[in-house]
């Protein structure tokens, strides 16, 4: 994994972009080929596949099948990375097979360093690689054409899956694939002209729909296969407890158990039937060691992030002097805002299925990281590379949760000690009790606002836990989190400017949760903005605009014009019928955001009646796909600023299923009108900047509808009464 | 030894009479189409048609389902042709998938017995199926699109 830790920091992110772009435009080769995998193979029915690159195969029987290499959670990927490779292939692209790539060094995601599914990455890395890829094999099945025809390849083109010659004359790819896939890899591939897209840009459907709506597509809780057994693993309830002795006598006997297992993490009843595991799971008598864990509370957590206050920061901006410049001002004002846990809470709780035999290993489940859990097999069964194998299936959810692995490990160690294959199904209260959570924060902001209610001074004290000190601890260099400050520099233009960072570990097991930090830091930036302007006695949207002015603030204007227009916005966010509207702008991942959240308040409860979100992310591969992640970034976000979060007490997570941790369902969503921006700009992520606006965008909301400004999430009905 | 009808098949199945009919239906069936998502009601991933009634297969044990008709995803149209289903597919509503078989599930059971059902009926139907990749806009609109309505009439703002 240590190439995946080297090659992850942000400056490498910013390098590895830049030298994909350089690859696709100058046309250097990338990394096409898989020198492991033969370019030939004869099936059992006598088709003869062929595989120019890592991304096509071509059989005799003309299937064009299309690697998709990064996991399919519902943001679309098996759909759009298709898109890219067949719109320079030249194929029809409800006509292609589509498979999940295995782990293989060739779907390093360039941008992360590893080939890893996460960070709104996919087609930002991939918008000019899928293409080349495409573009190659195309351009190699026309020169075997032309070969093959004894013509030049300018008297040829590629069309639906055939080269025709200009005679008229046509190939199926299906009779050219083994001759191309021996040719050359052509190191100046000619891509499209963008405004000749076919395929990518289009609302196309989604390729993955159908199996969704007749239960066949296979998630990793479907996974099947021939003297399979079931697992339940029960783990200390404690965090970071380990068994330290179990009596399972009573277990042992019951029906249909075949082995109780004790593994670093717990101890697993493993069954023929979940129902039988889980049940004896149950009659599991252990004796557990509680570790330090036990000592964490809510309280205890909440008042560690408050001594860490008074702990270094490390700076993330310093322009000017805000100290001063507050000190001086004619107007200050200072606040914080604290965010809790979060649980990731997929609707397919985590799974794996592990087979380990003599000769191998064979891993099938849901995965966002396949090369971290390829790796983490080769650590526990001592199998080299080419004998473990990860087959990803659908993920019934990621959201940053499945990036770790550490069920993947859980299975494996099962699996090896009974020596048949193993599903291991945890329960939703195991995955509620075991995530790793969004981290909490404490975030501090004052200013300083001179007599005309211009802001002069800013400073942004940000303090949180950092996940990537955990996952991939040399990213983390001098104090500093890259993950950590997100969104903590606001676009405004404030002549002098501190934002300070400071990495605190609560003693909570923390992940990447969707949106990362821009959550955290854009609900009190954006909070705070509302502050400042309703100090400066201006309309927030007139004091943001008056903050955004040049080149630079230019896509955030032109957002936040089109989001406040549609919306009908009101000065003060008043619109004078018992509605009250919030905004919130950001930019993240490379996406510019401007939101308008529409609520009334009755007894203390806010309701979100509708979101409108005005989005420019640049070139899009798939609209259609856009707008459903903008409508469930929505969603997502009003769950964490409504409804849920992760409380404990003794060292024991406090929530255990919905009825605690509540969601956001049917009659909670509101109506989501989106605004995309037509733009030539490259690609940006959509998969979670919207996650971060929702929250402040309602507790803006909330303000102009109570005088109440909320500081912290999920809003509850007692604060807002007694506030 | 629980005999039961399940997308018009006879069936027997030998499990304990305690096992949830979600977990018989997968494990002794191969059904997989119904999920599991909290195992405690609440989430609505695993609702199948009892008689005809939606119910969250989780919390029905098997033998409850003695001599009853069950109807699973699979039972309503193998290739998605049920209305349902292609106003499903139609609008893309599915986004990771896993709780879709439950949302068509009550869906289907909503549009049995309301042939145009309002927003309110939809969401006094449907909000016991969560969905966290938030599909609910999609759901909502694709629920009218069956029922014969303009699927463009989202929610009331």
């Amino acid at each position: 994994m240590e190439n995946i830790v080297k090659n992850s920091s942000r400056r490498q992110f910013l390098q590895s972009s830049v030298a994909l772009s350089t690859a696709a435009v100058g046309g250097l080769v990338i990394g096409v080929s898989i020198p492991a995998i033969a370019k030939t193979a004869t099936a059992k029915d006598g088709v003869k596949t062929s595989q120019p690159n890592a991304w096509v195969k071509i059989g005799s029987d003309n299937k064009v099948t299309i690697i998709c290499h990064r996991v399919e959670m519902g943001q679309g990927t098996y759909t759009s990375m298709p898109m890219l490779v067949a719109e320079e292939l030249e194929v029809d692209l409800n006509a292609v097979n589509v498979e999940i790539a295995p782990a293989n060094p060739v779907y390093i995601n360039a941008l992360l360093g590893g080939q890893l599914t996460g960070g709104s990455t996919s087609v930002r890395d991939a918008w000019e690689g899928l293409r080349v890829a495409g573009a190659q094999a195309r351009m190699m099945l026309i020169s075997a054409a032309a070969a093959e025809w004894k013509i030049p390849e300018t008297d040829c083109r590629a069309e639906m899956g055939q080269v025709i010659a200009k005679s008229g004359k046509k190939m199926f790819y299906g009779e050219l694939a083994e001759k191309a896939s021996t040719l050359p890899v052509p190191k100046t591939p000619t891509l499209k002209d963008p405004k000749s897209f076919k395929i990518v840009g289009k609302p196309v459907k989604r390729l993955d729909t159908p199996a969704k709506v007749t239960g066949k597509a296979q998630f990793g809780l479907d996974v099947e296969l021939p003297g399979m057994l079931i697992a339940s693993l029960a783990q200390c309830p404690t965090l970071g407890g380990k068994p330290m002795s179990v009596d399972d006598v009573k277990a042992k006997a019951m029906p249909g158990v075949i082995a109780v297992v004790k593994i670093d993490d717990g101890v697993a009843v493993v069954a023929k039937t979940f129902w039988q595991a889980k049940t004896a799971r149950d009659a599991l008598n252990i004796t557990w060691d509680n570790g330090v864990g036990a000592k964490l509370s809510t309280a205890s957590i909440s008042q560690g992030l408050k001594d860490a206050l008074a702990k270094p920061a490390a700076s993330v901006k310093k322009t000017g002097d805000a100290e001063k410049a507050i000190a001086g001002a004619a107007k200050k004002l200072e606040a914080s805002y604290e965010l809790p846990f979060l649980a990731h809470a997929t609707m397919e709780p985590m799974n794996f299925t592990a087979d380990v035999r003599a000769d191998g290993c064979d891993l099938y489940g849901p995965t966002q990281f396949p090369q971290m859990a390829e790796g983490v097999a080769m650590q526990i069964t001592g199998f080299p590379k080419e004998k473990v194998n990860v087959h990803t299936t659908f993920l019934g959810g990621g959201f940053g949760r499945r990036i770790d692995v550490d069920f993947i490990v859980q299975a494996v160690q099962i699996s090896k000690a009974v020596g048949k294959p193993v599903k291991l199904i945890w329960t939703r209260e195991d995955d509620m009790a075991h995530d790793f959570y969004r981290p909490v924060s404490l975030n501090t902001l004052s200013a300083g606002l001179d007599a005309a209610g211009k802001p002069v001074g800013m400073k942004f004290r940000l303090t949180s836990q950092s996940v990537t000190a955990r996952l991939f601890p040399p990213v983390v260099k001098d104090g500093l989190d890259p993950f950590m400050t997100e969104a903590a520099v606001t676009p405004y233009n404030i002549a002098n400017m501190t934002v300070e960072s400071a990495i605190h570990d609560s003693g909570v097991r923390v992940g990447y949760w969707r949106s990362v930090s821009h959550a955290l830091n854009a609900f009190a930036n954006e909070s705070f903005t509302d502050e400042m302007a309703l100090a400066a006695n201006k309309d927030p949207l007139e004091f943001r605009m008056s903050l955004l002015e040049g080149a630079e603030g230019a896509r955030y204007r032109n957002v936040l014009k089109i989001a406040t227009d549609k919306a009908g916005y009101k000065a003060g966010g008043k619109l004078g019928n018992g509605r009250f509207q919030g905004i919130a702008i950001m930019e993240g991942y490379g996406t510019y955001v401007a939101q308008v959240a529409e609520i009334s308040v009755t007894n203390g409860t806010p309701k979100v009646h509708r979101m409108t979100v005005a989005v420019d992310c640049g070139m899009m591969v798939n609209p259609d796909i856009v707008k459903a992640q903008i409508e469930s970034s929505v969603a997502y976000g009003l769950s964490a600023a409504l409804l849920s979060k992760i409380t404990f007490k003794d060292g024991k997570v406090e929530q255990s299923n919905f009825h605690d941790y509540p969601v956001l369902r049917m009659s909670e969503m509101p109506r989501v009108d989106v605004h995309l921006v037509a733009s030539s700009e490259k690609p940006g992520g959509i998969g979670e900047p919207i996650v971060a606006t929702t929250g402040p965008s309602v507790a803006n909301a909330v303000f102009n509808a109570t005088g109440k400004r909320i500081r912290k999430l999920p809003i509850q009905a007692d604060d807002l009464n007694k506030a | 030894m629980t005999k039961l009808n399940v997308n018009g098949k006879a069936v027997s199945i030998d499990a304990a009479p305690d096992t949830p009919l979600l977990w018989a239906l997968r494990d002794h069936l191969k059904l997989n189409g119904t999920k599991y998502g909290c195992g405690m009601a609440l989430c609505g991933a695993c609702t199948v048609h009892l008689n005809g009634e939606p119910v969250r297969s989780c919390s029905t044990s098997l033998s409850a389902c003695a001599g009853k008709n069950i109807t699973t995803i699979e039972g309503i149209s193998d290739k998605g042709l049920h209305p349902v289903q292609q106003a499903w597919i139609a609008l893309d509503v599915p986004q990771c998938g896993y709780c879709q078989s439950g949302q068509i599930m009550s869906a289907v059971a909503l549009l049995n017995k309301n042939k145009k059902p309002s927003d309110a009926d939809i969401d006094a139907a449907m909000s016991g199926n969560v969905c966290r990749c938030g599909t609910y806009q999609r759901v909502r609109a694709a629920i009218h699109q069956a029922a014969g309505q303009p699927a463009t009439q989202a929610r009331e703002a």
